[in-house]
């Protein structure tokens, strides 16, 4: 039967389950067909630390939110459009972000007695008519399921397990996704099993066909391609953008990468990816602890190579003080600190913007290093090589912001020419060869803290080069020779040498750009890192209805772009959205004696554009 | 892996010999002595500190190495020991409290050319810095670690530490210790070190043999050494530096040689129950049931069980190699890893890691 086919500009799908009901995998899967469909799109996996809470109770509930639409989006969106629920817990604890209208997709399997009572419904919520103002589809997926397994040699267990490919296969009939790449996906997957490889595409086109055929579902949807600019195209996270950002950059500065690391929730796929990477010759170390993961990294960057370390907040603290000693002895490395909310331990799944003052700060001394915080999924790439390109040449720690949502979040990343990528090419020491009568003369033969007049950076002198033989520690340096000094003079010296080169590099990065099309807006939204893509369409929201606003996007926090100050003096009002509770405000008030607005919601969350836009339209009409 | 036992083991390092630490290490032709080792740098550790004898061995052993002294990395912790890279003129990077282990191991992992030795102390390496030091040792990377002992914090002025007899009255510790100290040896045992060896300041002869076989071992190598601290704990070590009274604690191991202790190594060793040694008379257990020391033993349960003779008092106190297996090491086994990765995968292609699986094109 031919039905209806109703053109729709964009769509938001949450898939919601036990933590064991694949509902990621299923995410994931439709995110793939919808790339490969040509649909701008924007995830949001959002799941419990646990890796199998108390089946069917409220924490153990984990969702996947997919944004898709022809035209370019900027955030996983704020309210679903639809709602897979595939127990009662996972209805429960998604209904509330659902609005009146939305399509809501629910497994009548699960919403057994025991299982209502689970969560604490008195009654059905599928039969008691509470749910009147939502489309309802009450599907017994999970049997229906079973049933069309029946054939198949494996066990009810797994033919129960296979309900996500079927959920699947009915929304890629419902949205007309394609379901190639799914096929392949579950052939290459299960490999090792034919019997379960086969059960599962049969259970996707067994819910292919149960769209098509039943009559639940009137209509069937299309979403048009967007135009994106021209080039070649993959999904990419946060996470491994910036793992084939680090390999990327390393190869094009022509270095030996070494990565320490310690398992952290949301960085370890870092260190996964990259271990992957050994015939670029990475090394990939993981360590006792996160102490000896930036130690590591450290030693080998004393000895040449590209030192990094992954980790989240809690590893940052105790990373802190090597991280002082990198400052202190002047060498490159990497810190890639995947945010997510604390303090403590707490909510390792969830993200946040908390980490930029212990970034900025969190050492003993007087500890400038550089920070960067990238702005969506993709642009972790680029940070990398960013990251790579100031810290090799200024031989300075290099910290990087990205955060829990970044990290698993996903968009569609439009792939460079390699031909096109900079050159980041290291140079060792630039100091002139030891010179015979040198020592005669009371030269000293090699001074390791003699810094190049343009980017104070001191010589990166590794170990197997003959005549720089030198020694560094955390111990104060003499300006020049490097030497223990405890002179008061020179300390102060030392200490503003190490500020004013970290601020110099403000001269050797782009300014900061703002957009503010008609240039008659009064008010300036200024964010920083992952907060960009709702800012962004909280912007555009606030232009359709007529509003004039200004936006710009620090990617630089540490120095921060030298038009800084002059673009905060333009606007009346500067308004700082953060997920904390006002840092880089502090920041701002302090340094520029700009008195920000700080708008503040710390949920473990992005921000919704419709809650961003209503708050720039206050500050607006208060100007 | 077990080696014959073949008498006592001759000087390594000599005639063509590469010692085993250093066979990716580029060998010096220049004849270096130990003035080459010395930096510009004015040594500042208290008059009379056992630092000073250690140093200068370690630096008229260091030509006998024949590395170039650009390939030569000392890494230190923090603590008096820990000063001592900026007395050697080659690179050198102190570090932070415990963390040397850790850095070098980076280090070590991917610089195969160089030679890469620890220096720390009981507080840097047994305290703040366990951690670190357990780990190197099971990875077995290749790095020597030279723990000066001397059962006390010096930089700090005087706390007892980590190695400090219990009851140690000092200015923490007024009422008396209150923890039991660890015995560094059993420590490293226990945390599958594959060489293990124990020497002593004031024995310049003995300190040189086993640095030159702490670098004929590939992987990490752990020598603790007693060394003196004259302000703080002075004579800590006496029982065993003293003449006269070392005769009767120390017990000089040798590989292949029957172990022998007393004045006129009249005592030998023996298993006793439950795997603990025993000191018998050497006459009454002409049995062939005493000890001929194995240092290639495979297991370690004799070493350990070595260590276990040093009391606190020093009645019994073997020094020299208490253990040296060969094992695979951390770093040529992640270069091997490397290597086979790209004799199956060919090098790294830049483009073909950042199309991924699923791409599309747009335009």
């Amino acid at each position: 039967m031919t039905k209806q086919v109703q053109q729709l500009d964009r769509v938001i799908i949450r898939f919601a389950g036990d933590s064991g009901d694949g509902m990621q995998l299923a995410g994931d899967r439709f995110t793939q067909e919808t790339a490969s469909f040509g649909n701008d799109l924007s995830t949001l996996p959002n799941f419990p630390a646990e890796i199998r809470a108390p089946a069917g109770t409220l924490p153990g509930v984990s969702s996947f939110q997919l944004h898709f639409a022809d035209h370019d989006i900027l955030t996983p969106g704020d309210a679903p459009d639809v709602l897979v629920a595939m127990n009662p817990a996972a209805l429960k604890a998604n209904l509330l972000d659902l609005p009146r209208g939305a399509d809501i997709i629910a497994n009548t399997d699960e919403f057994t007695k025991r299982n209502l009572v689970k969560v604490g419904y008195e009654a059905n919520p599928l039969e008691d008519g509470s749910l009147s103002g939502y489309q309802l589809h009450a599907i017994p997926i999970t049997s229906v399921t079973v049933k069309a397994l029946e054939g198949y040699d494996i066990s009810k267990k797994d033919a129960e397990r296979a309900k996500n490919m079927f959920s699947l296969g009915m929304l890629c009939w419902l949205y007309n996704r394609p379901a190639d790449g799914t096929l392949r996906f579950l052939e290459t997957k299960f490999a090792s099993k034919p019997e379960i490889m086969k059960a599962n595409v049969a259970a996707f086109q067994a819910g292919w066909n149960y769209g098509e055929t039943t009559e639940e579902f009137s209509v069937q949807y299309e979403i048009k391609p967007a135009t994106l600019p021209p080039g070649q195209y993959r999904n990419i996270t946060g996470n491994t953008a910036l793992a084939n950002g680090l390999v990327t950059a390393a190869q094009l500065a022509g270095l030996p990468m070494f990565l320490g690391s310690y398992p952290i929730t949301p960085a370890s796929d870092i260190l996964h990816e990259l271990s992957k990477y050994k015939r670029f010759g990475i090394r990939t170390f993981q360590a006792e602890d996160e102490i000896s993961g930036v130690g590591a990294a450290l030693g080998a960057a004393f000895g040449g190579a590209l030192g990094v370390t992954t980790t989240s907040g809690p590893g940052m603290c105790l990373k802190a003080e090597t991280i002082g000693l990198a400052v202190a002895v002047e060498l490159p490395l990497i810190v890639c600190d995947i945010q997510r909310a604390g303090p403590s331990t707490g909510m390792p799944t969830k993200t946040e913007q908390a980490d930029l003052l212990m970034a900025l700060y969190g050492r003993n001394g007087e500890s400038p290093l550089v920070v960067l915080a990238p702005a969506t999924p993709g642009d972790c790439f680029t940070t990398a090589l960013e990251a790579t390109r100031i810290a090799v040449k200024y031989r300075t720690p290099v910290v990087i912001l990205s955060d829990g949502y970044l990290a698993n979040g996903s968009e569609p990343w439009r792939i460079p020419e390699v031909a096109d990528l900079p050159d980041l090419r290291a140079e060792f020491s630039f100091a002139p060869a030891p010179q015979a009568g040198d020592e005669a003369a009371g030269r000293k033969p090699f001074l390791p803290f003699q810094r190049d007049p343009r980017t104070l950076a001191r010589p990166w002198a590794i170990p197997g080069t003959p005549g720089l033989e030198h020694r560094v520690g955390g111990i104060e340096k003499a300006d020049g020779s490097g030497d223990i000094s405890y002179d008061p003079d020179n300390h102060d010296k030392m200490v503003r040498l190490r500020q004013a080169k970290i601020d110099g590099i403000a001269a050797d990065i782009p300014p900061l750009e703002v957009d503010d099309p008609d240039g008659s807006a009064r008010v300036l939204v200024l964010g920083w890192g992952s907060t960009f893509g709702s800012i962004g369409a909280a912007v555009r929201r606030v232009r359709l209805a007529g509003g004039s606003i200004a936006q710009a996007h620090l990617r630089h926090l540490s120095p921060f772009p030298a038009n800084l100050a002059d673009v905060l003096k333009q606007y009346d009002k500067v308004l700082v959205p953060e997920i904390n509770t006002g840092q880089l405000a502090l920041v701002l008030r302090g340094r520029f004696l700009c008195d920000v607005i700080s708008y503040n919601r710390v949920r473990g969350l992005p921000f919704r554009a419709a809650e961003l836009s209503g708050v720039i339209q206050d500050v607006i009409s208060n100007v | 892996m077990s080696r014959p036992i073949d008498g006592p083991e001759t000087g390594a390092g000599h005639a063509g010999h590469r010692l085993a630490s250093l066979t990716l290490v580029p060998k010096s032709d220049a004849k270096a002595t130990m003035k080459d080792f010395k930096s510009d740098q004015e040594v500042r550790w208290c008059p009379g500190c056992g630092d000073y004898a250690i140093l200068a061995a370690f630096q008229s052993f260091l030509p006998e190495l024949q590395v170039p002294k650009e390939n030569l990395v000392i890494v230190s912790g923090i603590g008096c020991s820990s000063r001592l890279p900026y007395y050697v003129n080659s690179y050198g990077l102190h570090s932070i409290h415990g963390r040397a282990p850790a850095i070098a191991t980076g280090l070590a992992a991917s610089r195969q050319d160089l030679s890469v030795w620890v220096i720390t102390g009981d507080g840097d390496a047994l305290s703040i810095g366990g951690n670190h030091l357990i780990h190197a040792l099971r990875r077995n990377v290749n790095v020597k670690i030279l723990l000066f002992n001397n059962r006390i914090y010096g930089l700090t002025k005087g706390q007892y530490s980590p190695t400090s007899e219990q009851g140690k009255v000092t200015k923490s510790t007024p009422y008396g210790s209150l923890d039991t100290p660890f015995n560094p040896l059993s420590l490293a045992l226990g945390a599958e070190a594959s060489f293990v060896a124990r020497t002593i300041d004031s024995d310049r002869k003995h300190l040189t043999s086993v640095l030159r076989a702490a670098a004929d071992h590939r992987g990490t190598a752990f020598v603790e050494i007693y060394q003196n601290c004259p302000i703080f704990n002075d004579d800590a070590f006496a029982p065993v530096t003293e003449p006269g009274a070392r005769d009767e604690h120390v017990i000089r191991l040798e590989h292949g040689q029957p172990v022998r202790l007393g004045a006129d190594r009249e005592h030998g060793l023996r298993f006793g129950p439950l795997g603990s040694l025993e000191v018998v008379p050497a006459q009454t257990a002409a049995d062939g049931s005493l000890l001929v020391h194995d240092a290639h033993a495979a297991d370690p349960s004799y070493a350990f069980a070595l260590s276990r003779l040093d009391r606190t008092d020093f009645a019994h106190t073997p020094i020299g190699i208490f253990r040296d297996v060969e094992r695979a090491t951390y770093d040529d086994a992640m270069s091997a890893q490397i290597d086979a990765a790209r004799a199956r995968q060919g090098e790294g292609d830049l483009e073909a890691l950042l199309a991924g699986a699923d791409t599309w094109r747009v335009g």
